[in-house]
């Protein structure tokens, strides 16, 4: 082990830092995401997800956002274990009739203001599964939702895009919630 | 003559059904085949219903076959009351077609929620109850798991499931079958190159129709991938659970490298959309060949010393050896797939118990390991990465050249298929039964997890809650592929 971490301190780390020269849209992204959090809430961001039927693709990419090489804890954003620690709550899924009422509940437990995102295809309109009368399909169908993320699943860099985008529109008064 | 052949002549052979045969069957031969499951003489693969009807898969050593008991009055002998590991697939066949397992201890429904849900009972002094679910700390799937536990200690685990059930099989029915495979592709994401794969192989023997072979290569490409993400992914979160973080990084870190490759290669970080009836939609070309290559030389590089620290950090071997045991013969009655049932001395990996091209002309070992506890389903993680290293390796060297895409025949009158396909969980089951303007009839897909969560309530009994989510992990069980 004693290797492992001296290579660790010896070798750059993984993590993309903010100015990612061979991939200049993330490093555009990190940076900006930073710098909207600070202001809007003093460096901090809790987030609570709930997966509402999703096929877990989804939850893939929400964790991969926690990597060496995204690494969401460093511009203050970070997933809590309870919805009473939430600012924003994601969720996945075209929200199944069997999920509808925690759901709700957790929406409920979360103290204002909160933010909702619909993360992915199925959150959005129900995907594939629309039709489906074992879904609600969609989040919007549920609770109010502020920002929807696209994809299928959004990629970690989609999702972090998503969510500057939401902590832009918080600055610039936007989204005034109570 | 075995007792698979007794049942198979007693019955009547569906002509339109392969590669395995299915038969139609009548109430003695369905409770025959009932007590041979209950007596460990055949492994139970599959239990579904569809309209007045209900089929069951049972196997022996390299062979299987359906067997369909027609039930014009919705009722049939329950298997589950003498074979538990059908109970839930009984509960899930009631639910969605409506079909009564005659004399089922367990007659409560599964995938359909109705409040108030009657848990198992346990009783004694000192017996409290903790309620968790069906929305959790982490970023995991929904489902609800109720502990009887004295003190620090679990007494009884019960899970219910079904939180995700998004109708799956209903939306397949009447689809066409490049909207099926799509469907197929998403009944659990971390699997969706596994259920692209087994759904199109059931629907491509269901035709008569073989997929070119650079396909059927680039398909096991694929496969192997998300074997070995989803392995990365569950070594690092296992020992995320045992509080060692370290390891964590480090593998989420060499699983990203491999989703990084996959984009490169195929466009998609978890390689979804891209198994399709008759072939696969996208090639694999130079750039991709070396992203992969590269992500694969990096995992070697990293592994004996990553390896290493998992074998020699006292802290988490303590957590992970003697937690959580599968005893060998529950596994084996409950017929567990993947690393559940190898890590258990069930040596069962659909890739070489029934071959399918292109695992035939492919070398790699099946590993497998007696202890049953967490360590052995981790070590049998590392063991199988390594295969799929290996498998990578000759799957890249012996790309053939040639079309990507067969069109499909048209189905002529009834048309069955079936597969099963390695899943980084184990064994899917697809069963599919096309309409004759080649749309989908019936499908169902069964995942490893429906013979693997009931072992972890099994594994978990005398074990302490602190240890539950460690455990927990060192299964992980698909929700989403059983809620279907």
């Amino acid at each position: 082990m004693r290797r492992l971490l001296l290579d660790g301190l010896l070798h750059r780390p993984l993590t993309e830092p903010p100015p990612v020269p061979d991939d200049a849209a993330l490093a555009e992204l990190t940076q900006a995401l930073a710098r909207a959090a600070r202001r809007r809430l003093g460096r901090s961001l809790s987030l609570r997800l709930v997966d509402a039927g999703s096929c877990n693709a989804c939850e893939l990419e929400l964790n991969a956002l926690g990597n060496p090489y995204y690494d969401l804890d460093r511009f203050g954003i970070r997933f809590v274990a309870s919805p009473r620690h939430a600012d924003m709550l994601l969720v996945t899924g075209p929200v199944t009739r069997n999920m509808a009422e925690a759901l709700r509940r957790t929406y409920d437990a979360m103290p204002a203001p909160k933010w909702v995102v619909a993360v992915g295809g199925c959150a959005i309109d129900g995907g594939c599964f629309a039709r489906s009368p074992a879904v609600l399909g969609g989040v919007h169908q549920a609770l109010p939702v502020d920002l929807t993320i696209p994809g299928c699943p959004p990629s970690p860099t989609a999702l972090l895009r998503g969510l500057l985008a939401l902590l832009e529109q918080a600055d610039a008064g936007k989204m005034e919630k109570t | 003559m075995t007792q698979l052949d007794d049942l198979i002549q007693s019955g009547s052979r569906i002509e339109c059904h392969g590669p395995w045969p299915r038969v139609v069957v009548d109430r003695p031969a369905w409770e025959a085949a009932g007590a041979a499951l209950a007596a460990g003489e055949l492994t139970l693969l599959g239990l579904w219903g569809e309209t007045e009807t209900v089929h069951m898969a049972v196997g022996e050593t390299g062979r299987l076959a359906v067997l369909s008991l027609p039930c014009p009055d919705r009722r049939y002998p329950s298997i589950g009351r003498a074979h538990p590991p059908a109970l839930r697939l009984e509960r899930a066949a009631r639910d969605l077609y409506g079909l009564v397992p005659e004399g089922s201890p367990d007659t409560r429904p599964w995938l359909i929620h109705a409040d108030p849900y009657p848990f198992l009972e346990a009783e004694g002094p000192g017996l409290h109850q903790i309620a968790v679910g069906p929305v959790h700390a982490g970023i995991i799937e929904p489902g609800h798991f109720r502990f009887a536990a004295n003190g620090e200690t679990i007494v009884r685990l019960e899970a219910r499931l079904g939180y995700t059930h998004k109708g799956v099989e209903a939306l397949m029915a009447g689809a066409t079958v490049e909207a099926a495979a799509q469907i197929a592709g998403r009944v659990s994401g971390d699997s969706t190159v596994a259920y692209a794969w087994a759904f199109v192989q059931a629907v491509e023997t269901a035709l008569g129709l073989k997929s070119p072979p650079r396909a059927i290569q680039l398909r096991a490409l694929m496969a192997e991938l998300e074997r070995l993400a989803n392995h990365l992914n569950d070594i690092g979160f296992v020992c995320n659970d045992a509080a060692f973080g370290l390891l964590h990084a480090h593998f989420a870190a060499l699983r990203e490298g491999v989703l990084r490759a996959a984009d490169t290669a195929f466009g998609h970080r978890l390689m979804r959309d891209l198994i399709v009836p008759g072939g696969v939609s996208k090639d694999l070309a130079a750039p991709g060949k070396e992203a992969i290559a590269a992500a694969v030389a990096a995992i070697r590089r990293q592994w004996p010393l990553l390896v290493e620290i998992y074998d020699d950090t006292a802290s988490l071997q303590d957590r992970t050896v003697g937690t959580g045991i599968v005893k060998t013969g529950l596994a084996r009655q409950d017929g567990a797939g993947g690393y559940v049932g190898r890590a258990a001395g069930r040596n069962f990996d659909a890739r070489a118990a029934f071959p399918y091209a292109p695992y035939d002309k492919l070398r790699f070992d099946v590993p497998v390991r007696e202890e049953g506890d967490v360590d052995a389903r981790v070590r049998i993680r590392i063991a199988e990465a390594e295969q799929s290293l290996s498998l990578i390796d000759q799957l890249l060297a012996g790309l053939p050249d040639g079309p990507l895409y067969a069109p499909l025949p048209a189905a002529n009158g009834p048309a069955e298929g079936m597969a099963l396909v390695e899943a980084f969980r184990g064994d899917v089951l697809a069963w599919v039964r096309l309409n004759a303007d080649g749309t989908v009839a019936r499908c169902h897909l069964r995942d490893a997890s429906w013979f693997q969560w009931p072992l972890v309530e099994a594994a978990i009994e005398g074990n302490i809650v602190a240890d539950f989510p460690l455990c927990n992990k060192s299964f992980n069980c698909a929700y989403s592929g059983v809620d279907l």
